[in-house]
């Protein structure tokens, strides 16, 4: 990919040749996942490196993420195109991104969390700068890059804390994530260890944007072109969803009694927030931005239990949610005002948009039926089911109500507000029929969630 | 199997009814209309001798079936609706709507939603159905309303949205008390439920109870209701105030009275106390309304509160009176309903204070509008009559003397009740004769649905056994 800038001229191609391989990449995936249990050749071995640990929920988170990336690859083809002259470029960073994720979903060492965060967190920097004419675009990606090393400094003290920490009794440390389930027990507690799981979850937090750490998120997502906001807020942030729950959940599980506490306040304050935040915002790509801080707060549930239906909470959690915004956004970056004004009466101009628009709102207002109601029912599950922490869940069901106040907001501003929605650019058959795709997806999750859980039951 | 009819019959037509322009969607709604409520008649009609079940897997992990089953209750309640949609439908034959298809899609839609809440005998497939029932209206109300319509209607939403969620956090925790695996389904929740300890049943009674007590809505949690009734376009507030606040009382009979006995035991007196003051509060709030959907809206709330009471004093024949008198509040509501979208279209008006003369220009309505009132003020020889006797039956043999005072009380809103009814009555069909927008009387599609309503309230009222009958035995098995 990276080199077809040099080979190819035409823009169109280039975006052919990006979905092609996202196609093979996804079909790969694939195959890897029903080879696993058969024991048949893999193209990935599964102990190919001890710094990389291939199970099958990474194997199925990868596969639903390269899954949701094709959605957007096809959704948005026409519209990063748009964005500048470099789309080789873009359409190469997207593949660095996704290089990230598969790091980040399968890590096995700290080193390999740091690099995978490295890889997936550059080329964002870039693509929130891409729009170079756009004053917002360049704050957005300095904004972004000087917070993000902040946050990576601090990844990697408390990787080296830990590392010490680690090594205190033994005489030498580890990074191996699966050697800590042994080091750190509770009776064995080191101050220094602990520092350096705090560190740690202040970093990923920044990275998923969790309040405190997540100043940077509305600036950034506001500022940066459309349609590379939509995979910013989705895949990659799922992605360092599954990083956090791989290191919590694995490595510090026997400590959880220590940091459940700072996470559960963690989470209070970015669904808080989130939610109250967005209630006033003005704009929707606005809206959207705090929102995913709100839906972060969810996420977050399936990081505070720490059981098995976390796990499946945190994939279908993933899936809705980057399914459901990168709908709405593709059909936010049709309008051209981003104001809530923007969609007066999109419902008589453009009812297909218009339609699928209100289920991907449902969907993340929670609503039954919707795989936005599935996702937070299995996170909240989660929670429910550690026995503990009951008012966070109360004050989350609060903060839900709240969320329906702003998504709905769009919904009537769709179908009851009179008014002429203007459109910049022209909705495709193509478009149509991968809307209606999108649509079914979310209902599919909603309806049957199963089907995409099927990896729990091997 | 026939239950499942029930669902999708209107589920299926109302999608498809979006896709219908004009007229057709009027008639396919009016079909679909007919023959549900021919089958919810079948499932009334098989269900003296036994109760009927359907249920397939759907989510097994989460312990969760697509079970229905219908006994007495749920099928009685399933017929009202059959009714309550079939008069809705012949009232609109000669009504013009914009939008026809999405109008009619999102009616059938919400029929569905009812339809499956009355029926489920799963906690989480009883949630989806609640939601289901109220999308649909949200659109209704916002879409067709009046003026002031879209927050009003949002303010309704979020009221009840925010109920469901707590509901739904309450049967969550439930169903992982359940013994071995965690499941959804009724029994296994009122094992689970009956097994908790009081303190715990005492906090969890509140967090399934707001939901109900908004749907219904109990004092304080009504205020939603009145101007959401107001706004409304008529065939809408006709499922909301027959129907939906049915789901509210079906829901306390259903999901809580059983679920949590020991936190049912400790709330109760509350709980009546607050359906006391908000029957007091609304009839007199009703006594001063100028303006007849409000007033009808708050005497809605004055009869709910009665029921509320009289479900929390655990006497048989209360309960059977709620059975009864949620069927025929059903069914005269709804009269009253339509009668009011009548004046309002001939008159132009819906202030008392500016109507009168009914009687001379328009004796058939003026007719239907005098049973139809009496009926709800519950004279004998009409339906209310029988459930409201019930009820005040039931609230005398409830053991506690304080109840016994607050049936007093509520009687006073009884009282309260045939003053606002007969005064509305008085201004609007006698008095002096005020003018008319279009002169005429009742249509024949009116007629027609009038005539429905009017037979039942008549024919319950001389020889109300079949619903009794249909009723006893699940009365029974609640108080217990």
């Amino acid at each position: 990919m990276m080199f077809s800038g040099i080979l190819v001229n035409n823009k169109k191609s280039i975006g052919a040749i990006a979905v092609l391989l996202f196609t093979i990449l996804l079909g790969v995936n694939i195959w890897d996942m029903c080879a696993a249990p058969a024991n048949a050749p893999q193209l990935f071995l599964s102990e190919a490196s001890p710094l990389l640990r291939i199970d099958p929920y990474s194997l199925w988170f990868n596969t639903l993420m390269t899954g949701c990336s094709l959605l957007y690859l096809l959704l948005m083809n026409k519209e990063i195109q748009k964005v500048g002259a470099h789309v080789a470029e873009y359409f190469g960073l997207i593949f660095f991104i996704m290089c990230g994720l598969y790091i980040l979903s399968t890590y096995n060492n700290l080193l390999m969390l740091f690099i995978g965060i490295e890889i997936l967190s550059i080329p964002q920097y870039i693509l929130a700068g891409s729009d170079k004419r756009n004053l917002k675009s360049s704050e957005a990606a300095l904004k972004y890059f000087l917070m993000g090393s902040f946050s990576t400094g601090i990844l990697l003290m408390g990787i080296a804390l830990l590392y010490g920490g680690s090594g205190m009794a033994t005489g030498h440390g580890s990074f191996y994530i699966m050697d800590y389930v042994s080091i750190l027990h509770t009776d064995a507690l080191n101050p220094v260890a602990l520092a350096g799981i705090l560190f740690i979850m202040i970093a990923l937090g920044f990275k998923v944007s969790a309040a405190p750490m997540h100043m940077w998120t509305p600036d950034v997502y506001d500022g940066a072109p459309t349609p590379f906001t939509a995979i910013m807020a989705t895949v990659v942030k799922a992605a360092a969803f599954f990083a956090f729950l791989r290191l919590f959940q694995v490595a510090f599980n026997s400590l959880s009694a220590h940091w459940t506490l700072v996470l559960a306040v963690i989470t209070a304050a970015t669904l808080l927030v989130g939610n109250v935040t967005a209630v006033f915002q003005q704009s929707v790509k606005r809206m959207l931005a705090y929102s995913s801080i709100a839906q972060a707060g969810f996420m977050l549930f399936a990081v505070l239990a720490v059981n098995a239906t976390a796990w499946q909470g945190i994939i279908i959690y993933a899936v809705a949610y980057s399914v459901a915004t990168i709908g709405l956004f593709s059909v936010l970056v049709k309008l051209k005002d981003y104001t809530y004004d923007g969609f007066n009466g999109l419902a008589k101009t453009n009812p297909l948009l218009a339609f699928t628009a209100t289920i991907f709102l449902f969907s993340l207002a929670g609503i039954p039926l919707t795989g936005g109601f599935m996702a937070k029912y299995y996170v909240l599950l989660a929670v429910v089911q550690q026995g503990q922490l009951m008012w966070l869940v109360i004050f989350a069901l609060l903060m839900a109500a709240i969320s329906v106040y702003y998504y709905f907001r769009v919904i009537i501003a769709m179908y009851f507000k009179p008014g002429n929605a203007e459109l910049i650019s022209p909705v495709t058959d193509t478009d149509k029929i991968l809307l209606i795709v999108t649509c079914v997806i979310v209902l599919l999750i909603g309806i049957v969630p199963q089907l995409f859980l099927t990896v729990f039951k091997v | 199997m026939i239950l499942i009819f029930l669902i999708l019959i209107p589920l299926i037509t109302g999608i498809l009814s979006f896709a219908v322009k004009g007229e057709g969607a009027k008639m396919l709604a009016l079909i679909s209309s007919m023959i549900t409520m021919v089958v919810s008649a079948l499932v009334s009609g098989t269900n003296f001798k036994e109760t009927i079940s359907y249920s397939h897997s759907w989510i097994p992990t989460l312990g969760t079936q697509f079970s229905l089953s219908a006994d007495g209750m749920s099928s009685m309640l399933c017929l009202l609706t059959g009714i309550v949609v079939l008069v809705v439908m012949i009232a609109q034959v000669n009504k013009d709507v914009e939008k026809p298809g999405a109008f009619y899609g999102f009616l059938l839609l919400s029929q569905a939603g009812l339809m499956g809440v009355f029926l489920a005998s799963d906690a989480l497939l009883f949630y989806v159905f609640w939601e289901l029932a109220l999308i649909p209206v949200y659109f209704l109300c916002s879409m067709w309303g009046g003026e002031k319509r879209i927050p009003v209607t949002f303010k309704f939403f979020i009221y009840t949205f925010l109920g469901s969620l707590m509901m739904l956090s309450g049967l969550i925790y439930l169903s992982l008390q359940t013994p071995g695996l965690t499941s959804y389904s009724w029994a296994d929740i009122v094992r689970a439920g009956n097994s908790l300890p009081p303190q715990t049943q005492m906090w969890l009674f509140w967090l399934i109870f707001i939901a109900f007590a908004i749907k219904m809505p109990i004092f304080p949690f009504h205020t939603w209701q009145p101007d959401t009734y107001e706004t409304s376009p008529t065939p809408v507030t006709i499922i909301l105030s027959a129907l939906m606040v049915k789901m509210g009382l079906y829901a306390v009979l259903r999901w809580l009275l059983p679920v949590l006995p020991a936190g049912v035991a400790y709330w109760s007196d509350t709980v009546v106390i607050l359906s006391v003051i908000g029957i007091v509060y609304a009839s007199c709030i009703a006594m001063v309304q100028t303006d007849i959907k409000r007033l009808i809206a708050y005497s809605s709330i004055a009869h709910m509160g009665l029921m509320s009471a009289v479900a929390f004093t655990h006497s048989t024949v209360g309960m059977h009176g709620i059975m009864v008198q949620m069927f025929n509040h059903g069914i005269n509501i709804t009269g009253m309903w339509l009668i009011v979208s009548m004046i309002e279209n001939r008159w132009g008006t819906r202030d008392m204070t500016k109507l009168g003369g009914m009687a001379t220009i328009a004796p058939k309505m003026a007719i239907a509008l005098v049973i139809i009132s009496l009926a709800s003020i519950a004279l004998p020889l009409t339906n209310g009559f029988v459930g409201e006797f019930m009820l005040f039956n039931g609230l005398f043999r409830a053991d506690s003397a304080a109840h016994i005072s607050l049936m007093v009380i509520a009687g006073l809103g009884i009282i309260l009740g045939a003053v606002y009814t007969l005064n509305m009555i008085q201004k609007t069909a006698y008095g002096e004769v005020s003018k008319m927008i279009i002169a005429k009387d009742l249509s024949i599609n009116e007629y027609l649905g009038l005539a429905i309503i009017i037979s039942i309230i008549i024919f319950l009222g001389f020889y109300p056994k079949p619903l009794l009958d249909l009723t006893a035995a699940i009365a029974g098995l609640i108080v217990k």
